[in-house]
């Protein structure tokens, strides 16, 4: 008996004495969204796991509660995440409020240059204060909204002449917004396949980001810009003005005349439904999906893609993310090993292959890189033309206003475009004065 | 016997002696301090010092996604704001028309079917427990499958109005109607919560002596008579204490209708809660919802006191 004690008491001793620091140095917890990509980085990070032996953990959550999630366990000064590829709009908030290691230095130090990624990416995933050389990211996620259509049913010889007697052009992926409402009217409604189909899937969700992300793709093509002035936040005669309420007119008028019905709080998920089902002809969707729905063994080989359509301008609502340091890691060697071995073009060329979207020029300036996959030129396009929504500290009271009013507007049929932008605008301002910029 | 007088020498003699001379020396006062000290303190740490808290908190600017910034007393700044918001009254009154006509319905149906169980039947025991599984299951689960009953496509729903009206089942939507949408989560929360108010009306009419409705026979009481007489009005505290729990809860409803309709369509079903707590956890004005939850608060507790005052008046009649 007392053997037996001594062994449990030795074996105790030994599990307290143990230092908790070399469990955590060899093991990383990276947080995400629960998607599509998400699953190619697992399959990459093995090769980190090989290389350096640190094991990688994923805490991944559903887009719904992404944001909220991860917001409140930075508030909350968690240890939940080592790495954090956190949506580009927290940047600001994060940066301010030292959620995230800004990474100069490391940069500097291990020759890590901001030069050998697309701009747009820099600018939009790790800049803060946007546009200066202040990097608190990598842009691990290049992302846009963009569109996936039946091609099958486009490529129908009925429907196409149908089409072309009924609008004197052919039917192909539309160029602008006002041939996208006239192709979703076309397959409003209609019967393919012994089934009743509609004409397109838009965001209209409510409770997170849907609506705006979907509004915003028409509203940039028209013209919306949320100031006159960069930085002066002089919003009145640019959130408002008469392209900014043609935009949005346009976007209402789709979702009433063309989506199926029920769709009204829809978002990534049930987009995907709705596609997948052969329910509508088009759907909006982040670029993201788009590996994922190529390879879909019932729609996979009948999906065709295209960039968002233009009016005044060519635009795409942005999308994707940076990966970041979490300020309060217990590992941050092991972190910025991770941002180090991300940022080499070999691993950034094979984050491309298994569905990521690398921004690093290596990948996207590669001769072959538009006809790696049916919808790498369409990416490549979007990206030259991407605009993204506010990325102040304030930014979730910015984009809750916005959602608002916009889903007021749209679904509910409350006011007119114009009242719902004037509306944000006064929402904007409040915030702004709250916030001490104006 | 005179060792056991008091509390404190019982507890010593059921103690080890080291620990029980210590326990001699304490009075009963102190003795029974000890034993409710846990309890109190667990209620000042969980329900007291938060509710402080946010008091404190409702007259500052605090943002939870800001702590760098600096922490600025602004008065009453967020009451006024609050009780000057057109949207804070409209989901006010989102949550009164749902409040009224969920415990209307509830209160008229869940008393109905007590009526009705209360009478011995064959199989009352089985319909009984059917009638209660609805108020068993979780909001979450019963807001995510009514979603799927209201789908205009594929929803069950749509199919059993279409089959009674001749609408087309595809031409309404429940969740997506600003008209609709109201009564659409009216409909959930009165399927889901009636046979809760049903069980408590029931014990209410159990509760009456069976004498008293044999004596009404004697006098030749009409059952209308006996039912207004003595059926209902013995039955009246129970149906006001239904009243009372299922107010209170549908106040700060959220769980089953955020599943729901997430508060819409636009802000169609955003009820007070749900505005709460997308002033708190999704804009992070921690201040401005502090204030939110303490006017919410007193409306709750003002009324509620109101509401039990007059129940007490009822139940000493």
């Amino acid at each position: 008996m007392k053997k037996l004690l001594a062994g449990a008491s030795a074996l105790a001793a030994a599990i307290a004495l143990t230092p908790i620091s070399d469990a955590q140095a060899d093991e990383l917890t990276l947080c995400w969204a629960a998607w599509d990509p998400a699953n190619a980085l697992v399959e990459l990070s093995k090769d980190f796991t090989a290389q350096t032996g640190t094991q990688m953990k994923f805490e991944f959550v559903p887009w719904p509660n992404f944001a909220d999630r991860m917001l409140n366990e930075l508030n909350s000064g968690g240890k939940l995440c080592d790495l954090l590829i956190g949506d580009s709009q927290w940047i600001g908030g994060s940066a301010e409020n030292g959620y995230y290691v800004k990474l100069n230095d490391f940069f500097d130090k291990e020759g890590i240059s901001m030069d050998d990624f697309a701009p747009a990416t820099v600018y939009a995933y790790s800049t803060w204060p946007k546009g200066t050389p202040n990097y608190w990211a990598l842009p691990a996620m290049g992302d846009a909204n963009g569109w996936f259509y039946r091609k099958d049913w486009f490529e129908n010889p009925d429907l196409m002449a149908e089409y072309k007697s009924k609008y004197g052009r052919d039917l192909a992926p539309p160029k602008t917004w006002a041939e996208l409402k006239d192709t979703a009217e076309f397959f409003q409604g209609r019967q393919i396949d012994g089934k009743t189909v509609y004409g397109a899937a838009i965001f209209t969700e409510r409770a997170s980001e849907g609506i705006t992300m979907g509004a915003t793709s028409a509203l940039y093509p028209y013209g919306f810009k949320y100031e006159n002035t960069p930085g002066k936040y002089d919003m009145e005669g640019a959130v408002n003005s008469a392209d900014a309420v043609a935009g949005l007119e346009m976007y209402k008028e789709i979702y009433k005349c063309c989506t199926p019905p029920g769709y009204t709080d829809s978002y990534m998920g049930e987009g995907l439904d709705a596609f997948k089902s052969g329910q509508v002809a088009m759907m909006m969707n982040w670029f993201a999906f788009m590996p994922g729905m190529a390879k879909d063994e019932n729609v996979g080989s009948k999906t065709g893609f295209f960039v968002n359509p233009g009016a005044k301008i060519e635009a795409s609502t942005l999308g994707g993310q940076g990966i970041s340091v979490v300020a309060n890691t217990d590992n941050m060697d092991g972190a910025l090993a991770y941002i180090k071995w991300f940022a080499q073009p070999d691993v950034q060329k094979k984050w491309w292959s298994l569905g990521g979207y690398a921004c690093h020029n290596a990948v996207l300036n590669d001769p072959g890189f538009k006809d790696s996959q049916p919808f790498a030129a369409q990416f490549l396009e979007a990206m030259n033309g991407v605009q993204d929504f506010w990325q102040e500290p304030a930014y979730a009271q910015l984009l809750q206003a916005m959602q608002k009013r916009l889903h007021d507007y749209v679904v509910a049929d409350t006011g007119t475009a114009k009242e719902a932008l004037d509306g944000l605008i006064q929402d904007w301002t409040a915030i702004f004065e709250e916030e001490g910029k104006l | 016997m005179s060792d056991f007088n008091s509390i404190a020498d019982r507890a010593a003699a059921a103690t080890p002696p080291a620990i029980a001379r210590k326990v001699r020396g304490l009075s009963d006062r102190a003795i029974a301090w000890l034993f409710i000290a846990p309890t109190i303190v667990l209620l000042l740490a969980i329900n007291i010092f938060p509710l402080i808290w946010t008091v404190y908190l409702s007259f500052t600017n605090y943002a939870s996604n800001r702590p760098n910034r600096p922490v600025v007393n602004v008065g009453l700044k967020w009451y006024q704001d609050i009780l000057g918001s057109p949207e804070i009254w409209a989901s006010m009154q989102a949550t009164a028309h749902f409040v009224f006509w969920t415990i209307l319905l509830q209160t008229v149906i869940g008393f109905g079917l007590a009526y009705l169980i209360d009478r011995k039947f064959r199989g009352h025991a089985f319909w009984t427990t059917v009638i209660l599984i609805p108020m068993m299951l979780s909001p979450a689960v019963v807001g995510n499958f009514w979603k799927f009953l209201y789908q205009p496509q594929i929803g069950l729903f749509n199919y059993i109005v279409s089959f009674f009206t001749g609408i087309p089942p595809s031409s309404f939507e429940m969740l997506g109607s600003v008209t609709l949408a109201p009564w659409a989560i009216i409909i959930v929360d009165t399927w889901m919560w009636t046979p809760y108010v049903m069980l408590i009306c029931l014990a209410g009419l159990r509760s009456i002596p069976d004498y008293i409705h044999e004596a009404a026979e004697v006098d030749r009481a009409s059952r209308w008579r006996q039912f207004w007489s003595i059926t209902l009005p013995m039955a009246l505290p129970f149906i006001m204490l239904a009243v009372l729990f299922r107010g209170i809860e549908n106040f700060k409803m959220f769980d089953m209708v955020m599943l729901l309709t997430g508060g819409g369509p636009g802000s169609t079903t955003e009820l007070a809660s749900i505005a709460l707590k997308r002033q708190a956890f999704e804009a992070y004005r921690t201040g401005y919802s502090s204030a939110f939850a303490i006017i919410l608060f007193v409306v709750v507790f003002g009324l509620a006191n109101v509401y039990v005052k007059a129940l007490n008046k009822v139940k000493q009649r």
